[in-house]
């Protein structure tokens, strides 16, 4: 605990003594972190593969833009996260009702029908492709998104141990027996789904100023959705810092390799994600349960070792 | 002039599909990668063409089993042990779906460090044909023809034919044909290197009528599996069908306003989602 | 009083019938047998009562109340609790946690998390599961298992309890206890509703038992007179000996 207390200090006063460009790859840490942790929130539980944040990101970027012009900016983050709430809200009851796999097409395919569908309105309805994106201040969309990270990681530990959370993993585990068991399976799935998309779309809103410039092609990126999933599945779905660790990384990295080697690195990166669901599905934190395992058969031979001298 | 381009993209559409739903239906394999080996299919021809100066119709007949090969190994190795090491056929099938997600991006990268991002286009039957009063290129007719006849040849492969029926056997109720002596593991491999077959067939289908780049894929799968869900999940002879309804109505959206295409066609699936997401013939209850 | 009645019940899935226009009822503090040879629409009447499936003509009361139409999780609160032919049990979980599932979600009153423990301790130790609490569900025998789906079924706080095959799988030592375990249910206030394949359980503890064939009911009534039943005995002769166990 007090170490966790030690690590929000640290990247509180970070600003001060941090530096611009140590500043830009914290914020890109803690947006994967967002998005990487809000992904597990629905999707480690139940099972359901939502393929969308890239989609809730793209959104959260526009509806930041637009409404950022006029409002102040923590009111368009706000508004970005309740926008895609909704949206969310929308996908989740047309898709929830039914099997898992119409979910994972219909959040694979938003992606497509979203850039089309707001390339068309720029062109037509705002007369342009693209949009310039208002300025703000970097120690403001620090703050901002660090903050955004502080809500996503206590609203994630939150669910996991409340009543949702056992509703979620019920369903993950078996879901018509979850259903008989008084669960409203439809409800928990789609609230739990809208509730993961506010945060993406949060997060998308703040990181709009840092783009400068924005269009259908830039603010929908399927690498939004497969960063993420990476992330989680590299550092583990079940534990609640499996993403946390995946995210670290993976954001360190692609900043680095990003520029050098640009297409070989998403090349690499989709290799990891192959291996590791092929190999290690529970990722690098789920090694551990093993590792727990088999120091707890040791213990429990010693001890059966030890009844079995104490009964002679 | 709508009806032959709706003619034609629906044929492409069709096969695409038939593709993608042999790979789901029978492999269980929802493969959005299934854009991706279009795209490789089509530079691959390309390639043999431009670089090796083949001509074409051979290169597809090079590039064709090649897929076929590539598709049928990667089933073999990565999805077979992903669906052995899964604990139950649900984790099994969300695995698969993040290892195409992978792949996805595997192949696409590669192709972009290996071609280039520029479109790239070849010479094929460009002549003009008159039929009608209107003009049209011979290779969209030819693409048109191929596509209708490849459509239909595998469409009566399913259904005369005794291993067009098994597959479709193993794509309705897998256990039961294993119990009626499909052999399915050599069953799953072929299908889904079969549907990376069709897959390449389509690609030079595209390939002969329009330009082709590294980034055309996704829009292929979105779309192959809208017409499969249009179709029927599960029922190829379905995908057949919705792939020429879905060719046509974009045809005719293309006409008025080709950006609003693909929103179309997703409008649309959302309208079947809502209504009847089992479609036109598809059966699987729960 | 009838606590379930079923008017007309059909069920279709496309040509197939499955149930077809079955009428019963069960009196509360009964144990009703369902038995019929496999195929004969029995778990599939059972999914028509929890809503596990629509139904496709009839009706259906719980209590005098339509129930025909509602979802799963309605079903459950209003008071019908069930296990499952393929055991269901949250394999991951351990089995205090599977049972408390049960507790926390299966009625109508919200109980706090250390509340549905406790209701879940209890049902555990009334199927004689306490020392089992921590295992993973997954890691148990399988009469445990049946014996973790049975208390978190329990925990629901149920008034009609419907058994799907609870018995398959089981030796005779444990096809008593089970009995025992019915019977101690059922004198706690529960209804029991219950599908078997095993005579000795069926005949021994049910009140009164309805045979389906084919989807359809073809007879009714003590185990006595459903043995002497010719109809009953010729399907069943005619069947091979897995009915018979």
């Amino acid at each position: 605990m007090a170490f966790l207390v030690l690590i929000f200090v640290f990247l509180v006063t970070f600003p001060i003594y941090g530096g611009d460009y140590y500043m830009l790859v914290l914020v890109y840490i803690l947006m994967y972190i967002v998005l990487s942790v809000s992904w597990v929130m629905f999707s480690g539980p139940t099972g359901y593969m939502s393929l969308a944040p890239a989609a809730f990101f793209g959104v959260g970027i526009y509806i930041g833009t637009i409404l950022g012009a006029e409002l102040p900016l923590i009111v368009a983050v706000a508004a970005g996260g309740l926008g895609c709430f909704g949206l969310a809200l929308l996908v989740g009851l047309v898709t929830l009702r039914l099997r898992g796999i119409y979910f994972a097409i219909f959040t694979f395919g938003l992606l497509l029908f979203l850039t089309e569908l707001i390339l068309y309105l720029e062109i037509h309805v705002a007369g342009s492709r693209g949009r310039h994106v208002f300025p703000a201040s970097d120690e403001a969309v620090f703050y901002i998104m660090l903050g955004i990270c502080v809500v996503t990681l206590v609203s994630a530990y939150l669910i996991r141990r409340s009543r949702l959370g056992l509703a979620l993993q019920s369903i993950g585990q078996n879901e018509e027996a979850a259903a008989h068991m008084g669960i409203n399976t439809t409800r928990v799935k789609v609230l739990t789904f809208a509730i993961s998309a506010i945060f993406m779309g949060a997060a998308g809103a703040i990181m709009a100023p840092s783009l400068i410039y924005i269009d259908p092609f830039i603010a929908f990126n399927m690498r939004n959705s497969f960063m993420p999933i990476l992330m989680a599945v590299f550092g583990g779905m079940g534990q609640f810092y499996g993403p946390v660790v995946g995210a670290a990384v993976f954001a360190y990295t692609e900043r680095f390799l990003r520029l050098q080697y640009p297409y070989y690195y998403m090349l690499t990166f989709g290799i990891i994600l192959i291996i590791v669901i092929v190999f290690l599905p529970r990722g690098l934190v789920g090694l551990i349960p093993r590792l727990q395992k088999t120091r707890l058969i040791a213990k429990l031979l010693n001890r059966g070792k030890e009844e079995q001298h104490a009964d002679t | 002039m709508i009806a032959i381009s709706g003619l034609l993209t629906g044929g492409i559409y069709a096969l695409i599909a038939m593709g993608l739903s042999l790979q789901y239906g029978v492999a269980r394999v929802l493969n959005i990668a299934h854009g991706e080996f279009i795209m490789l299919g089509a530079l691959i021809i390309w390639a043999l063409v431009i670089d090796l100066r083949i001509y074409p119709p051979l290169a597809l007949a090079i590039a064709g089993p090649a897929l076929f090969g590539m598709g049928f190994l990667l089933y073999r190795t990565l999805f077979t042990s992903i669906k052995n090491r899964a604990p139950t056929l649900g984790a099994a099938e969300g695995n698969a779906l993040l290892a195409a997600f992978g792949l996805y991006f595997v192949i696409l990268n590669s192709a972009v460090l290996n071609w280039g991002a520029l479109p790239k286009a070849y010479e094929f039957l460009e002549s003009v044909v008159w039929v009608g009063g209107t003009a049209y290129r011979l290779n969209r007719l030819v693409a048109l023809v191929i596509a209708v006849v490849a459509g239909v040849a595998f469409y009566l492969f399913l259904t005369r034919s005794r291993t067009g029926k098994a597959i479709r056997a193993a794509a309705q109720d897998p256990p039961t044909a294993g119990l009626m002596g499909v052999n399915i593991n050599r069953m799953l491999p072929l299908c889904f290197g079969l549907g990376a077959f069709l897959a390449c067939l389509a690609a030079f289908l595209v390939g002969i009528t329009t330009t082709v780049n590294a980034f055309m894929g996704l829009r292929y799968t979105i779309i192959a599996i809208i017409v499969m869900v249009l179709g029927g999940l599960g029922s190829i002879p379905g995908s057949f069908i919705g792939g020429f309804i879905l060719g046509i109505v974009g045809s005719i959206v293309n006409y008025f306003e080709p950006t609003l295409v693909l929103p179309a066609f997703y409008g649309i699936f959302m309208i079947l989602i809502l209504v009847r997401p089992t479609g036109l013939f598809g059966q699987r209850q729960q | 009083m009838q606590i379930l009645e079923g008017r007309d019940v059909s069920k279709y899935f496309g040509g197939l019938v499955a149930v077809s226009n079955v009428d019963f009822h069960i009196d509360q503090g009964e144990i009703l047998g369902l038995i019929g040879p496999n195929g004969a629409g029995k778990t599939t009447l059972f999914n028509l009562i929890s809503a596990a499936l629509p139904l496709s003509s009839g009706e259906i009361r719980f209590k005098g109340q339509k129930i025909s139409g509602l979802r799963p999780h309605q079903i459950c609160q209003k008071g019908v609790a069930r296990t499952f032919q393929e055991i269901k049990i949250f394999a991951d979980m351990p089995v205090l946690q599977n049972i408390s599932v049960g507790a926390m979600f299966g009625t109508l009153t919200r109980l706090s998390q250390a509340d549905a423990t406790r209701v879940a301790s209890q049902a555990s130790e009334f199927v004689e599961l306490s020392e089992l609490s921590a295992v993973p569900a997954k890691d148990l025998t399988l009469v445990n298992q049946k014996r973790t789906e049975l208390a978190r079924a329990l925990a629901t706080k149920p008034e009609l309890l419907l058994l799907d095959e609870l018995m398959a799988g089981l030796n005779p030592t444990e096809v008593s206890e089970a009995m025992e375990l019915v019977t101690k249910i059922r004198d706690t206030g529960i209804t029991i509703f219950m599908v078997e394949h095993v005579m000795k359980a069926i005949m021994g503890i049910c009140g009164r038992i309805i045979v389906l064939h084919h989807g359809e009911k073809i007879a009714e009534g003590s185990p006595q007179e459903i043995a002497a039943n010719k109809e009953v005995i010729e399907i069943y002769l005619g069947e091979d000996t897995s009915a018979r166990n």
